[in-house]
């Protein structure tokens, strides 16, 4: 048996679900919730390649290149955004920081 | 037969090491979890030919985005178990949204359009064609203006991280260097002229 584009969809899709799983159960550790959306992102870039790849069209490929800047730069953020934040607070917990909040 | 073989291979230790991204009690072994899953997902990129951005995904992830999460892990002194006691609250909720997910798209990719889009990948390319130079090609010429936005943008990230995490502590002892630079002789040797001791009665 082959390998087609379906496989590379359907371990997109598992892949993205996992992380969708672990957004939901570690929904109070900020580093974890970083972690999960650079899986989600992975998973994105696996359809994009795939299709490219089907199609034979190098489009596709450009576009994953500019995903991985972006989601380069949000982690680099994201990360100094949590730098300050456990200077300020001590703690990284979700819960604790509604303090913003009316 | 080969290539099929190393796609379940590399396909399974990603699921694996997803797996234990989300479920390890420690940090630290998530990200190098996270590291796994970057590398095997860089191995399927180059079964199918995608040979650039499988080198850019191990450089830029593995070698520059998953550093900067260690550093940070194991900078904070975060108290793990303080975060993980609604593990089992919301594993359900989360089971069932993820496989509505996974059913749904399995639904539409496997078996509605088998006949549509579940074709072959096509053949292998010929030994002359390169991926990076093909990359390229399309990326200096036809996209090049969204090639400069995408430094602009890391530019902007740099800037942000930067100005995020720079801070000025009060009391800390530095040089003051156009001070020391421009300090005048005056400044620094102050002639004062001490009456001579002229009774030396006492």
């Amino acid at each position: 048996m082959m390998i087609t584009i379906s496989h590379y969809l359907v371990l997109a899709a598992v892949l993205f679900s996992l992380a969708v799983v672990g957004i939901f159960i570690n929904r109070k550790n900020v580093i974890l919730l970083l972690m999960c959306i650079e899986l989600m992102l992975l998973a994105v870039n696996f359809n994009f390649i795939a299709f490219s790849r089907m199609l034979g069209d190098e489009l596709g490929q450009v576009f994953v290149f500019f995903i991985l800047t972006v989601a380069a730069s949000e982690a680099a953020i994201g990360l100094a955004i949590l730098v300050v934040l456990f200077r300020t607070r001590q703690s990284i917990n979700v819960d604790e920081l509604g303090s913003l909040k009316g | 037969m080969i290539t099929s073989f190393l796609f379940y291979t590399f396909s399974l230790i990603l699921v694996i090491s997803a797996l234990g991204v989300i479920a390890s009690r420690n940090l630290v072994y998530s990200a190098l979890f996270l590291v796994l899953a970057f590398v095997q997902s860089a191995m399927l990129w180059l079964l199918i030919e995608a040979e650039f951005l499988a080198v850019v995904l191990v450089l830029v992830y593995v070698g520059a985005v998953m550093v900067l999460f260690l550093f940070v892990v194991m900078m904070l002194d975060v108290k793990s178990e303080s975060l993980k006691d609604n593990f089992n609250r919301y594993l359900p909720m989360g089971l069932l949204l993820s496989l509505v997910i996974v059913i749904e798209i399995v639904h539409v990719v496997w078996f509605r359009s088998q006949d549509v889009i579940s074709v072959l990948l096509p053949q292998a390319n010929p030994e002359s064609y390169s991926n990076t130079q093909a990359l390229g090609a399309l990326l200096y010429t036809e996209h090049v203006y969204a090639f400069e936005l995408a430094g602009v943008i890391l530019l902007l990230a740099i800037v942000a991280a930067i100005s995020l995490t720079m801070r000025r502590r009060p009391g800390l002892k530095v040089q003051d260097v156009p001070a020391q630079v421009n300090v005048k002789s005056e400044d620094r040797v102050r002639l004062v002229k001490v009456p001579s001791n002229k009774d030396s009665s006492r």
